[in-house]
C-alpha cells in the first residue's frame, strides 16, 4: 500500500482540525480520522433532550486565536462570533449581584476603591499577560543541550520580558507569578465577593483551589488567551466552531473521515508509519499527528511497551484526574434569578462568592467527595441562539467544580445525589429553578473521559500546574510537538499550550511540522 | 560611648553572625536585644527547675559549616551531636523508622514496601542533586534578575551555570520539583501512604500549606540540604539547647570586641536626610551609627522601627503585603521518665529520633483544613523528640524533656484571640495526640509550656510566629526575598540593612542571611570580605 | 508487595545468608563485609591461597546476596527486549545472557545476567536493586515480578575442578552443559538448578537452590570435592579474578546511572566497552535513541583494560597522555598473580576513535609509612588478561 497521505491527524477535535487546515493550506495531504460520528471532539454542540441542544463541554469562547480565525478565514467557513459580547455577572443569593466587565465593575457593595483598584489590577495582569502572550502560539524551547541557535532565544525570551515590562513590572511579574490568587487578591481588594469570582478564573477547569501557589500564573494564562477577544457564545454552540475549522480544513484539501476509531499508531523499526483501526485496516503516512491526550497517545495508541521506560513513566505519572462536571438542563422556560433582569441572563453567571466558598467546595475533592456547595459557570446559550432549544424554551449549561475522577464509591451510585446539589445550589440564587427543569444531563469527568476519550475527564488533557507546562506539557522530550517516536506529533491541548477553545496547539504543531519538513 | 560604626538590633542567631563579622572585620559594633536574654528563637531557658527547654527552635542541621568553622564556635561552647532515628507511628501499632544504618532503614522501608525501598534509593539520589544544586547559593546574595549591573550579571551566569550543569533532563525535573506539591513529587516515587507521609512532613514544617500545596516540594529540599560534618540531611541538637549556638556565637561577637546590650528594645531606627543616624530606645536613650542591621522580620522593621515616611511607599506596601503566616505551635513538656512508646520493639533505637503520628498524606491535609478554616489542628502534625537521650545536659537523671513542635496552629483564631483556654485546650488536643501512641505519657508530665503563634509572637518577636521570618513561598525566595528589588541585604535607606531569615536565604537556623548581609555591609565600606566562601562539593 | 521482616530486623545491621552457619566455621577472623545487607566474606583464610583456588582447584563463593528477580508472563520476553540493551529474542529457554540496561539517557543503570528457564519465565539476577526499575519498565508489559532475593540461596562454583566436583556430587549430564547454560536437577525434594556461568572468566559454574536446601547442598559440595582442592573463598580473591577475566564492577568501575547525582558521572554501554552488547537494531528499548545519537556524535568516555609496566598495582592512579595531560584514572587494578600481569582497568576521557599511544599510570605505593611515585607505561590490552581453552570446552577436562 503506497501512502496516499503525507499527514494522518487522530482525532478531529478542534486541535485536530486547525492542525489539518495548516498543513493542508501548507500544501500536506491530510487525512483527519475522527472516532465519532461528527467532528468536533469535546468542543461539539449535541443534543441531549429532544429539541434541546447545547455544547458539551465548554461553552463560552474567548481564547480562539484570533490569528487563527484570521488565517484560516472561519468566518468565510460559517464560524459566526456576532453573538452578543458577555461579561461576568457574580450570583448573590441575596440577590446583591456583582457585574464584572473588562475593565470596570459594578454592584453588589463595592467600595469606590475597589472599583479604582480593579481597573488598575486587570491592566497590570494585562500587562503580565501580554508578556505571556506570544509564547502561546510557539513552540516552546528545549533548555539545554540543544544548541547555541536555543540559548540565544532563551536569552531573547528573557529580553522580551525585561524589555516588554521593563524593570519595575519584570521585579512585579517574577513576584506574582510564585504566588497564590487569593493573596493576591488580599493586596489589592476588600471585597470578598470580588475576589471569590476573580479567583474563580485562576481555578476553573483546575485541581486548584484560590490558597495554591501556581494559581496566578493560571489567571495570568487565561488572560493571556483571551487578550485580542471579547468572550462570547458561539452561535449554534461550540459544535459552529469546530464545523467552520472541519470546512476550512476540506476547503484546503484535507480529508476527514468519522467513524473511524484509530486503534493503534502502526510501528516500523521505532517509527510511526500509519495508523490502525479497530477493524483492522491500515493507512499509512509518514507523519502521524495525534489530537487525543497524552496518556491516550502514548499509553494506548502507541502503548508503554514501545516507548522508553523513563518516558512511559513520566506519561503514567502525569496528572490528568479532572475535577469539573458538566451540566445540561432543558428548560421549559427561563428561571427568575434572583436581582437579575431577564436580559441579563444571557451572560456567563457564576457562583463563587467567596474564595472560602471556593476553597471548601475544593476541599471535598481532595478526598475524593464532590463539593457539599459547587462552584459555577453558567451559561443560558439559548438566548441569545434561540435555534438550541425548542420556542420558548431554553437551556442551562453549567461548568460545575468540584467533581473528582476517582469519587470514593463511584459515580454511579452517587450522579443523581450530585445533580440534587448542583440544583439546591442554583435554586438558592434563582429559587422556581427546580420547577423549570424537564431535562437534566449530568457528564462528570468519568462521563468525560468515556464519551471524548480524555482521559481522566480532564478538560485540558492534563492539569495545567507550572510542571506541566510550557517546555514541560505534556513531559520534557515531547514538549515540541515532536515526540521521541520519529514520525509522530502531538497537536491536542495535552501539549503547549494547554486546553481551552483555543487551537494555538494545533497551530504550533502544524508550524512545527512544517518546520521540521524543511 | 554612645556612638558605634554599627548597631544590630536583635540578637538571633543572625543578629550575633552579622554582628560577629562586623566586629572581626575591626567595626566598633552594638548589639541590641529587648529580650533578657540573647539568642531570638535560638534559646535555651530553664523554665522548669531542672530542665532546659529549647523552647523555639530546636534542632540543628542548617547552620553553614563554613560559619561554624569560620567563627571558632566549637570553642565557645557549640558542639551539634546528630541524634538518629526517627520514626512515624501508625494507629495500628505499626511504624515506619528512620534508622541510621543504610540496610537497616532499607529493611524497614522493604517492611512496608519493596518498591518503596528501591524507590528510596532513586529519591535520595534526586534530592541530594537538587541539594547540591542549592548548597553553593546559601552563602551569596541573589541576583537582581532586572539589574545589568556586572555583579548581578554574574550572578545570573553563576546560577546559569549551575543549572546547565544539571543536564537537561534534570533540569526540567529540578523547575518541577520547585513548582510541585511534595504530595505530587513523592507521588512519583512511593506507593505506600505511610512511606509517603513520612516523608512529606519535612515538606509542611513551619509553612502554611499543605501537603497538596504547590511549593512544598521545596520546603521538602529546605530541611534536606543541611548536614552535620558532611552528611547531608543530617540533623542533630545542640548541646545544651539551641541557646548554646547563640551563646558561642556571642562569644565570637565579643572576642572580636562586639558589645552587647540586653534589655534594649529599639523604638525606632532613626533616619535624617535619608540616611540611618542610629536607633532610639524604648527608653528614649539615642544610640548613633551610620550602619544600622535589623535582624527583625520585614513587617516588623518596615512598619513598626521605622517611620513610613522615611520610607517608599512601595517599600510600605511591600512589607504590609509581606506574607508572614503563623501555622507552627510548640510544647515543651518536663517529663518525670521516658515515655513508653510500646510500639517498638525493646532495645529499638527509634526513640532518640524525631516522631511523627501522621500515617497519611489526607491527615497531613485535613490538619492544613483546620487551619485554613482558622481553628488548630485536631489531629495534628508532630514533630516531637526526646532530646535527653541523647544530650545529658537537659535534664536530672533520668528524667527527660520533650520538644514538640506542632502543626498546624494559626496565629489568629476564627472565633477571635487567643486566650489563655484556648491556649491550653490547644496544649491538651497535642498531648492527647501523643497519649494515644504512648499509655504512661500523660502521668510523667511535670510541667508543660505551650506555645502558640501568639507567645511565639509576644516573646521572640516573629511576626505570627513564623518560625522562618516570612513564608518559603517563590513570592519570597532568592531575589524576591523579602521584595524583590531589595534581596540583597540593604535597605532603601542608606546605611540601613536586613540581616534576618526574613532574607535570603531564609529560615531554618542557616546564620547563612547574617553572614551574607556582612559581606554586603563590608563590600559598601570598602572593607575586605572576611564572609566565608562555600565549601564546595559535597 | 512487602518483604517478610518483622520489627526486630534491626538487631543486626547485616543478615546472614542461608550459607552462614557453614561459612562462619570456616572464617578465620571473621573478616565480613556488608554486601546489600548480607553478611559477606571478605576472605576465610588466606586471599592468595583462595584466589588460586579459583585458577588451580574449585572455589565456592557465597552468591546469595546477589539481587534476583522472577519475571513471569506471556510478555516476558519482549519486556526484556525492551529494557536491555541486546536483542532478547536470541536468548532461548535453558540459557543465560549477560546484558546491560539503561535509562532513557543510554546511562547504564546495572548490568547482569538474565536466566531463561522457559518460553515465559526468567530470573534476573543484578549487582543493584532492581525491583523499582523494574516495575517501572514494566508498564504495558504482561508479567509478574518477584523479589526471590530472600529466597534463593546460590554459590558459585568455579575452578578447572569444579566440573569434577560437579560430576562427583551426582549431577549427571553437567557434562554437555554448555558456557551460558541451564540444567536442572531434583534435589532432595527440591530443585538444584545449575548453570555454567561465573564471574572469573574460568571454568565454572553456579548452583541455585532454596534456601532450606542450602546447607545440605554446602556439606555435599563440600565432601564431592574433599580431593580436588575445593575452597571456600571470599570477595577480595574473586575481584582479582574478575579483572583478570576482564569483567567490570558496577560501584567500582562505573557508578550506575540512577545513583549518579553529579552529570556525567554516569556512563554509557560504549563508554564500558560493552557496544558488542548494544543492538540498536531492534525497533525499541530503553536508552535506543539516545545510544544512536552517542554512536553518531562519539562518546566521551571509553574504559580500557590495561597492561602496566611493573609491579605496583595502580589503584586509584591518574592516566596520562604523554606524562603531562590527564586522559582518565584507574577504577579497578591488580596484580595478576597468573598472568603475571599488573593489570587495571581505566576510564579515560578520550574519543572512542583515538589511538591509544604513549599512556602512563602515575602510581603511588607505600613503603614502610613512606609514599613512593612511579611513572609506568601503560598498553591497552583488548582481550581479557585470563581466558583459557577449558572456559568453554564441553565437556570439560576433569582437571
Amino acid at each position: 500500500m503506497t501512502d496516499r497521505y503525507d499527514a494522518l491527524i487522530i482525532g478531529a477535535g478542534h486541535n485536530g482540525l486547525v492542525c489539518a487546515a495548516y498543513l493542508a493550506k501548507g500544501g500536506q495531504k491530510v487525512l483527519v480520522l475522527e472516532r465519532s460520528e461528527q467532528v468536533g471532539g469535546a468542543a461539539i454542540t449535541r443534543e441531549f433532550a429532544p429539541g434541546f441542544k447545547v455544547s458539551a463541554c465548554a461553552h463560552i469562547l474567548h481564547m480562539l486565536q484570533p490569528k487563527i480565525v484570521r488565517e484560516l478565514k472561519l468566518k468565510t467557513h460559517g464560524l459566526n462570533l456576532n453573538g452578543p459580547p458577555i461579561e461576568t455577572i457574580s450570583l448573590a443569593a441575596d440577590g446583591n449581584k456583582l457585574t464584572i466587565c473588562r475593565y470596570n465593575i459594578e454592584g453588589a457593595e463595592v467600595s469606590d476603591t475597589d472599583k479604582v483598584a480593579y481597573t488598575r489590577f486587570i491592566k497590570r495582569m494585562e500587562r503580565h499577560a501580554r508578556a505571556l502572550a506570544p509564547q502561546l502560539l510557539k513552540t516552546p524551547l528545549r533548555l539545554a543541550n540543544a544548541g547555541f541557535g536555543n540559548v540565544i532565544k532563551l536569552a531573547g525570551m528573557g529580553w522580551d520580558i525585561r524589555f516588554g515590562l521593563g524593570k519595575k513590572r519584570m521585579r512585579d511579574f517574577l513576584r506574582i507569578i510564585g504566588m497564590n490568587i487569593h493573596d493576591l487578591l488580599d493586596e489589592v481588594f476588600e471585597s470578598e465577593a470580588l475576589k471569590g469570582a476573580l479567583a474563580l478564573d485562576a481555578v476553573l477547569g483546575t485541581a486548584m483551589e484560590p490558597r495554591m501557589p501556581g494559581t496566578v500564573v493560571t489567571y495570568l494564562y487565561r488572560l493571556a488567551g483571551g487578550l485580542k477577544s471579547i468572550p462570547t457564545l458561539p452561535m449554534g454552540g461550540m459544535g459552529s466552531v469546530t464545523v467552520a475549522l472541519a470546512d476550512a480544513a476540506t476547503s484546503f484539501g484535507a480529508e476527514i473521515r468519522t467513524a473511524a476509531l484509530v486503534e493503534t499508531v502502526l510501528l516500523e523499526g521505532g517509527c510511526a508509519v500509519g495508523v490502525v483501526f479497530a477493524g483492522g485496516e491500515e493507512v499509512r503516512a509518514p507523519t502521524i499527528i495525534s489530537n487525543a491526550d497524552p496518556k491516550t497517545t502514548f499509553l494506548k495508541l502507541v502503548g508503554a511497551r514501545n516507548l522508553e521506560a523513563g518516558l512511559a513513566h513520566r506519561i503514567s505519572n502525569l496528572r490528568t484526574s479532572g475535577r469539573a462536571a458538566k451540566l445540561h438542563m432543558a428548560l421549559n422556560s427561563l428561571p427568575d434569578f434572583t436581582g437579575l433582569e431577564q436580559d441579563a441572563l444571557g451572560n456567563r453567571l457564576v457562583i463563587a462568592p467567596s474564595r472560602k466558598y471556593l476553597e471548601h467546595a475544593f476541599n471535598h475533592s481532595k478526598y475524593g467527595e464532590f463539593s457539599a456547595a459547587p462552584a459555577m459557570e453558567i451559561t443560558i446559550p439559548s438566548l441569545a441562539d434561540p435555534s438550541l432549544a425548542p420556542a420558548g424554551k431554553h437551556v442551562l449549561s453549567a461548568i460545575v467544580q468540584y467533581a473528582p475522577y476517582d469519587l470514593k464509591g463511584g459515580w454511579d451510585a452517587q450522579k443523581d445525589t450530585f445533580v440534587e446539589r448542583v440544583v439546591d445550589v442554583i435554586s438558592a440564587y434563582a429559587p422556581d429553578f427546580r420547577d423549570k427543569i424537564t431535562t437534566v444531563e449530568c457528564l462528570t469527568p468519568v462521563d468525560i473521559e468515556r464519551e471524548f476519550g480524555m482521559t481522566g475527564g480532564h478538560w485540558h488533557h492534563g492539569e495545567l500546574a507550572i510542571d506541566q507546562m510550557f517546555m514541560m506539557r505534556p513531559t520534557y522530550g515531547t514538549a515540541q510537538y515532536r515526540t521521541p517516536i520519529d514520525g509522530l506529533y502531538l497537536c491536542g491541548a495535552g501539549a503547549h499550550p494547554g486546553g481551552f477553545v483555543m487551537g494555538a496547539a494545533g497551530h504550533n504543531a502544524a508550524q512545527a511540522i512544517i518546520a521540521g519538513d524543511k | 560611648m554612645n556612638k558605634y560604626d554599627a548597631i544590630v538590633i536583635g540578637a538571633g542567631h543572625n543578629g550575633l553572625t552579622n554582628a560577629a563579622y562586623l566586629a572581626k572585620s575591626g567595626l566598633n559594633v552594638l548589639i541590641v536585644e529587648r529580650n533578657p536574654y540573647i539568642g531570638g528563637a535560638t534559646v535555651s531557658r530553664e523554665l522548669y527547675e531542672g530542665w532546659t527547654y529549647t523552647n523555639c527552635s530546636y534542632v540543628s542541621s542548617l547552620l553553614r559549616p563554613e560559619i561554624y568553622r569560620d567563627l571558632n564556635l566549637a570553642r565557645y561552647g557549640l558542639q551539634v551531636v546528630p541524634f538518629g532515628g526517627g520514626a512515624t507511628l501508625t494507629q495500628s501499632g505499626d511504624y515506619l523508622g528512620s534508622y541510621t544504618n543504610h540496610e537497616v532503614k532499607r529493611r524497614e522501608f522493604a517492611r512496608h514496601s519493596l518498591h518503596d525501598a528501591d524507590a528510596y534509593e532513586r529519591f535520595s539520589t534526586d534530592v541530594m542533586r537538587y541539594c547540591r544544586f542549592i548548597r553553593p547559593f546559601l552563602l551569596r546574595t541573589p541576583a537582581d534578575p532586572t539589574s545589568f549591573k556586572p555583579k548581578d550579571l554574574s550572578e545570573l551566569f553563576f546560577l546559569g551555570k549551575n543549572l546547565y550543569e544539571l543536564g537537561e533532563e534534570e533540569l526540567y525535573e529540578f523547575i518541577r520539583f520547585f513548582t510541585m506539591s511534595v504530595a505530587e513529587f513523592l507521588d512519583q516515587y512511593f506507593e505506600s501512604e505511610l512511606v509517603k507521609a513520612a516523608l512529606s512532613g519535612s515538606g509542611l514544617i513551619g509553612t502554611a500549606l499543605g501537603p497538596y500545596s504547590p511549593g512544598t516540594a521545596y520546603v521538602l529540599l529546605h530541611h534536606y540540604m543541611g548536614d552535620i560534618d558532611g552528611n547531608v540531611g543530617a540533623w542533630g541538637f545542640a548541646r545544651g539547647g539551641m541557646g548554646s549556638l547563640a551563646k558561642a556565637l556571642a562569644g565570637a561577637l565579643q572576642e572580636h570586641g562586639g558589645e552587647l546590650r540586653t534589655d534594649a528594645p529599639v523604638a525606632q531606627i532613626r533616619v535624617r536626610n535619608g540616611r540611618t543616624k542610629g536607633v532610639v530606645l524604648e527608653s528614649g536613650e539615642e544610640i548613633d551609627a551610620p550602619i544600622v542591621v535589623s535582624n527583625l522580620d520585614a513587617k516588623r522593621t518596615f512598619l513598626k522601627i521605622m517611620d513610613q515616611k522615611d520610607l517608599p511607599d512601595e517599600v510600605v506596601e511591600r512589607a504590609q503585603n509581606f506574607k508572614i503566616k503563623g501555622s507552627s505551635g510548640k510544647l515543651n513538656i518536663a517529663l518525670d521518665g521516658l515515655p513508653e512508646f510500646p510500639q517498638f520493639p525493646v532495645g529499638c533505637p527509634l526513640i532518640k529520633g524525631d516522631l511523627h503520628i501522621t500515617e497519611n498524606f489526607e491527615q497531613l491535609e485535613r490538619a492544613y483544613d483546620d487551619w485554613k478554616n482558622g481553628t488548630w489542628s485536631k489531629w495534628p502534625y508532630v514533630d516531637m523528640m526526646i532530646p535527653t537521650l541523647t544530650d545529658p545536659t537537659m535534664a536530672p537523671p533520668g528524667k527527660h524533656m520533650m520538644s514538640v513542635f506542632v502543626q498546624y496552629c494559626p496565629a489568629k483564631l476564627a472565633d477571635g484571640d487567643w486566650t489563655p483556654d484556648k491556649r491550653e485546650a490547644f496544649g491538651q488536643t497535642v498531648i492527647d495526640a501523643i497519649a494515644t501512641f504512648s499509655p504512661n505519657f500523660k502521668d510523667l508530665i511535670l510541667h508543660t509550656e505551650v506555645r502558640t503563634p501568639h507567645e511565639i509572637e509576644a516573646e521572640v518577636g516573629l511576626t505570627a510566629g513564623n518560625i522562618f521570618q516570612g513564608d518559603l513561598s517563590f513570592d519570597q525566595l532568592m531575589f524576591n526575598r523579602p521584595f524583590p528589588g531589595y534581596a540583597q541585604y540593604r535597605g532603601p535607606v542608606k546605611g540601613m540593612y536586613m540581616c534576618g531569615s526574613t532574607t535570603h536565604p531564609g529560615g531554618g537556623v542557616m546564620a547563612a542571611p547574617g553572614a551574607n548581609a556582612a559581606r554586603e555591609i563590608l563590600a559598601d565600606l570598602g572593607r575586605e570580605n572576611i564572609t566565608p566562601e562555600d565549601f564546595g562539593d559535597d | 508487595m512487602r518483604a517478610q521482616y518483622d520489627k526486630e530486623h534491626f538487631r543486626k545491621h547485616s543478615l546472614p545468608t542461608p550459607f552462614y552457619p557453614r561459612m562462619a566455621e570456616l572464617s578465620q577472623d571473621s573478616s565480613w563485609h556488608c554486601w546489600k545487607g548480607y553478611l559477606s566474606a571478605d576472605y576465610f583464610e588466606n586471599v592468595e591461597l583462595e584466589y588460586f583456588a579459583i585458577r588451580n582447584a574449585c572455589s565456592v563463593m557465597d552468591l546469595s546476596p546477589m539481587s534476583k528477580y522472577r519475571i513471569r508472563g506471556q510478555d516476558a520476553e519482549a519486556f526484556f527486549d525492551r529494557m536491555v540493551t541486546r536483542d532478547m529474542s536470541k536468548l532461548k529457554p535453558g540459557r543465560v545472557g549477560y546484558s546491560v540496561w539503561c535509562n532513557d539517557q543510554g546511562k547504564v543503570v546495572d548490568d547482569g545476567t538474565i536466566f531463561r528457564f522457559g518460553e515465559h519465565d526468567y530470573r534476573l539476577c543484578a549487582y543493584e536493586r532492581q525491583y523499582e526499575w523494574l516495575m517501572i519498565s514494566s508498564a504495558g508489559f504482561d508479567v509478574d515480578i518477584t523479589d526471590e532475593t530472600e529466597g534463593v540461596a546460590a554459590l558459585s562454583v568455579q575452578g578447572p575442578t569444579s566440573f569434577a566436583v560437579l560430576s562427583k556430587m551426582g549431577l549427571s549430564g553437567i557434562e554437555t552443559l554448555k558456557p551460558f547454560g541451564i540444567v536442572h536437577f531434583p534435589y532432595h525434594g527440591g530443585k538444584l538448578m545449575v548453570s555454567r556461568t561465573g564471574f572469573t572468566g574460568d571454568l565454572g559454574y553456579e548452583l541455585w537452590v532454596g534456601g532450606s536446601k542450602a546447607l545440605t547442598l554446602w556439606d555435599e559440595l563440600f565432601e564431592a570435592g574433599k580431593h580436588y582442592g575445593i575452597r571456600a573463598i571470599g570477595t577480595h580473591a574473586l575481584d582479582i579474578a574478575r579483572i583478570e577475566a576482564g569483567f567490570i564492577q558496577a560501584g567500582d568501575d562505573f557508578t550506575p546511572a540512577n545513583h549518579t547525582i553529579r552529570k556525567d558521572h554516569d556512563r554509557s554501554p560504549f563508554e564500558l566497552g560493552l557496544g558488542w552488547l548494544v543492538h540498536l537494531d531492534k525497533p525499541n528499548f530503553t536508552g535506543r535513541r539516545a545510544l544512536i545519537r552517542e554512536k553518531e556524535k562519539g562518546s566521551r568516555y571509553r574504559l580500557v583494560k590495561l597492561d602496566i609496566d611493573g609491579n605496583k598495582p595502580a589503584h586509584a592512579s591518574y592516566i596520562f597522555h604523554g606524562r603531562k595531560k590527564v586522559a582518565g584514572v584507574v577504577t579497578s587494578a591488580v596484580w595478576s598473580p597468573t598472568c603475571k600481569q599488573n593489570i587495571a582497568f581505566a576510564s579515560l576521557e578520550v574519543a572512542i576513535d583515538d589511538p591509544l599511544n604513549d599512556l602512563w599510570a602515575e602510581i603511588y605505593y607505600q613503603r614502610e609509612l613512606q609514599w613512593n611515585r612511579v611513572w609506568q607505561r601503560c598498553r591497552v590490552h583488548d582481550e581479557p588478561f585470563w581466558s583459557p581453552p577449558r572456559r568453554r570446552a564441553t565437556p570439560p577436562g576433569l582437571f
